[in-house]
């Protein structure tokens, strides 16, 4: 391991179904440098000590939702989780409750698939206006920050709900089932109420508050999941 | 073998584009190296343009004057129908979008929002706060998941595979299990983005290696006009996240270290509203000249915008200052420098999305059609994305239906063995190079040599390091650990894709001898329309790329001097 004034400890969970009965920590000693981020550090010891490591990444900038992992103690993205805030000692996991595919890259098709409960996909009445459709600037408000879910997996894997129940949906899926109830252009209400609240629906979620910790990008999904309890049962009324 | 009559490669937003119309005719999959919502068209911001006058002060455009600003910003070297076909579909394309559910921020009486951009002559690019690329992306991938096209995610393309000018598949790693397989299609979109991270300084994501370009290049497609590289005015300093267009659309300025408004002295009417490659340039000027900060970077400075209007229309970039560079714009300045932001060179294809390739089709950041020419603006590639991910959609579906499969699995089964051996190599090498020196290398050499201002002496010694890290490649160390998820293995496929590349940028650099939009030559500073009112061309061979030069069509607006 090289010297430096500077240095961090990182463990690193690994693990390589094929060969490796259980997972193990590897440490790194990783100079650290202003501004040095988790996904930095992962680089570093990628190009420096251990160029098997297998991680995810992309934009780098906390938009493509690559690089959630379990980071002392929590769910963050690598890439905006500053070095300098989280001590000297630092360990790094892949995202708990998701199968682990190889050191901290996990298989996100769970996370995907209960998406999918929730038709996660916009539906508007046909004929569609010939131009756009007309929305009041705060109605679009109304869709404000739910829409900035990058389905980083972050929340899904904080719930406890989401571990038990394999029919839960999960925090994400149901931001996402919000952003289209909330949407005044979206006509499928009927049916989203249905999948949104039935039983293994939004009546699980135990207002743990876990979903909202852990994501990076400061949404609030039990905030969503309260109203769609209001508005489920609205709906679900009128039927 | 695995089937297909169409294949998609690229999950971003010209991809997603091209499956909602081509699975109207055809089987068809996309095939990414990411899950398509990481792709880099979440990272744009801005918006996208389109003559809608859905507000009073842009009440008198039309197409015509996007076809004209978007022709002037290319500095005369966009081809004049293409841009024509860009600007008529924009609105309906965009509409399309808003009729999917993308969350369009909104005018008071409901319509889409819309904001200035650099280059127009009006208020014109379409926005959702400064998140349209993420917002439109994800709105596509819901419709291409209620469509239900087959997507494999984490698949690295490594080759395309073709008989004599017709395409028959490709070859792809499977990233999570490290198998090569091959895919047989009757026709095959490329749409894999930009090649940004050949820059050290880029806005880019990492995935931005080119991966398109080179599999068309190595199937002897041209690549056109690489020499054309655009370097955003504002990336964050040091990391170069990119700090939208839009925050001096809403009324940003950029200033020097004496707090002086510079753009006065480059662009008196237009001022921070110049396009991207005048603004570039000014503000590396100002940083050359003794006049930046630190020797580094000058500030945007958006505090006089207000709290409101900071929260309302840039809060992702708001989120990007406090997270990246630690501070908050609504009472500090933002440090920005020019860094590496698009490619406007690419696969070479036509106004169809045609390549000389039969079956073989190309859209968004990776074709040239060219509708950006010499410099694109702000706005303008989302656009060409929807525009021509539709188009590109549309004809390989509709070639891939009027084709049937033929009995030629053996030139499949060649390939897909030739890549075997490739990849054999790679984990068996006993060289003692290592690849990410080499890349890093690589990406310093670019920025150094063929970045913003370029002279020929420098883009020749380019050219002869880059021989020499090509030669340095054949001597890799071996490939280290597991066949799942292997980074060391995707990085040099990466590698090999972006020497390959950066080699044709140089080449086509050292061409070019005059100077035009992005591309600038110290050595022949004035554009030069007798020689070089043309597209470059270049093709593999075995001793570096071959260049030759195509036709640029003009239809109704004949060359005259850029002044903003």
């Amino acid at each position: 391991m090289k010297s430096q004034a500077k240095t961090v400890r990182l463990s690193i969970l690994r693990f390589d179904p094929k060969t490796d009965s259980e997972p193990h920590y590897d440490i790194f000693e990783v100079p650290t440098k202003p501004g040095m981020r988790v996904l930095d550090a992962l680089f570093y010891i990628l190009e420096n000590y251990d160029r098997s490591l297998a991680f995810r990444y992309s934009c780098r900038s906390a938009v493509c939702g690559s690089d959630a992992m379990f980071i002392n103690g929590r769910q963050r993205l690598a890439c905006n989780t500053q070095i300098s805030k989280l001590g000297k000692e630092i360990t790094v996991g892949p995202l708990p409750h998701l199968p682990v595919i190889r050191d901290l890259v996990v298989d996100l098709h769970p996370f995907f698939h209960r998406m999918d409960m929730v038709k996660p996909y916009f539906e508007a009445r046909e004929p569609f206006p010939e131009k756009e459709f007309i929305q009041a600037p705060k109605d679009r408000e109304a869709l404000d920050v739910a829409i900035d879910c990058i389905d980083c997996a972050a929340c899904f894997s904080a719930c406890p709900i989401t571990w038990t129940d394999p029919a839960y949906p999960g925090p994400a899926a149901f931001v996402k089932g919000y952003r289209f109830i909330a949407d005044t252009r979206d006509s499928d209400k009927a049916s989203r109420a249905n999948l949104l609240g039935c039983e293994d629906g939004v009546w699980r979620c135990h207002t743990i508050f876990n979903c909202a910790d852990a994501c990076p990008k400061s949404i609030n999904p039990t905030y969503f999941i309260q109203y769609l309890k209001r508005k489920t049962t609205r709906l679900s009324a009128k039927l | 073998m695995i089937s297909h009559d169409v294949i998609i490669v690229g999950g971003g937003l010209a991809g997603l584009r091209a499956a909602i119309d081509s699975s109207k005719y055809a089987d068809t999959a996309i095939i990414s190296r990411v899950h398509p919502l990481r792709s880099h068209t979440g990272a744009a911001q801005g918006g996208i343009n389109a003559a809608l006058a859905n507000i009073e002060a842009n009440r008198d455009d039309n197409w015509e004057k996007h076809t004209y600003d978007t022709i002037k910003g290319s500095d005369f070297l966009a081809d004049q129908d293409a841009v024509e076909v860009m600007t008529k579909e924009g609105p309906e394309r965009i509409i399309e979008m808003e009729h999917w559910g993308c969350p369009f921020s909104r005018t008071d009486d409901g319509k889409i929002a819309q904001r200035p951009f650099g280059g127009a002559g009006y208020p014109r690019t379409c926005y959702a706060a400064d998140k349209t690329g993420h917002y439109l992306l994800v709105t596509a991938y819901e419709q291409v998941l209620k469509r239900k096209v087959k997507v494999y995610e984490e698949w690295f393309v490594t080759s395309l595979i073709a008989d004599g000018d017709l395409i028959k598949g490709l070859v792809a790693l499977d990233m999570l299990t490290g198998e090569l397989e091959a895919f047989r299609a009757k026709a095959v979109v490329l749409a894999t983005g930009g090649a940004g991270w050949i820059y050290a300084k880029s806005t880019n994501s990492m995935i931005n290696t080119g991966s398109g370009m080179d599999l068309a290049y190595r199937v002897s497609v041209a690549l056109k006009d690489m020499e054309f590289v655009q370097f955003h005015p504002t990336a964050l300093y040091p990391t170069c996240i990119l700090i939208t267009e839009g925050a001096r659309g809403e009324g940003g300025y950029l200033v020097n270290s004496q707090g002086e408004r510079f753009m006065q002295r480059y662009a008196p009417k237009a001022m921070e509203l110049a396009p991207r490659d005048i603004v570039s340039r000014s503000i590396q000027k100002e940083i050359n000249e003794g006049r930046g900060i630190n020797n580094a970077y000058v500030h945007l400075d958006v505090r006089h915008l207000g709290r409101q209007k900071i929260l309302s229309r840039l809060p992702g970039i708001r989120d990007i200052a406090m997270e990246f560079a630690g501070i908050d714009p609504i009472d500090k300045l933002i440090p920005i420098q020019p860094a590496q932001h698009y490619t406007m060179g690419g696969v070479d294809c036509n106004s169809k999305c045609e390549t000389k390739i039969k079956g073989l089709y190309a859209a968004g950041e990776c074709a040239c059609i060219s509708v950006h020419g010499a410099n694109r603006l702000g706005g303008n590639s989302l656009l060409d994305t929807v525009v021509f991910g539709k188009i590109a959609g549309e004809q390989a579906g509709q070639f891939a239906e009027s084709s049937s499969w033929d009995g030629t699995d053996n030139i499949i089964q060649d390939a897909l063995d030739a890549k075997r051996d490739h990849i054999q190599r790679l984990f068996r090498g006993s060289g003692d190079e290592d690849p990410s020196v080499l890349r890093e290398e690589m990406r310093a050499l670019m920025v150094e040599k063929a970045f913003m201002f370029r002279n020929g002496e420098q883009l020749k010694e380019a050219l002869v390091r880059l021989k020499d890290l090509k030669i340095r490649l054949a001597r890799l160390r071996q490939v280290a650990g597991s066949r799942i998820y292997n980074l060391d293995l995707i990085r040099t496929l990466e590698l090999e894709e972006m020497l390959e590349l950066s080699e044709v940028i140089v080449a086509s650099a050292l061409n070019r001898e005059e100077s035009r939009g992005s591309h600038v030559r110290l050595d022949f500073p004035k554009r030069d329309d007798a020689r070089f009112l043309k597209h470059t061309l270049a093709y593999r061979t075995s001793d570096g790329p071959r260049i030759e030069f195509s036709e640029v069509k003009i239809t109704r607006y004949q060359p005259e001097e850029r002044k903003y």
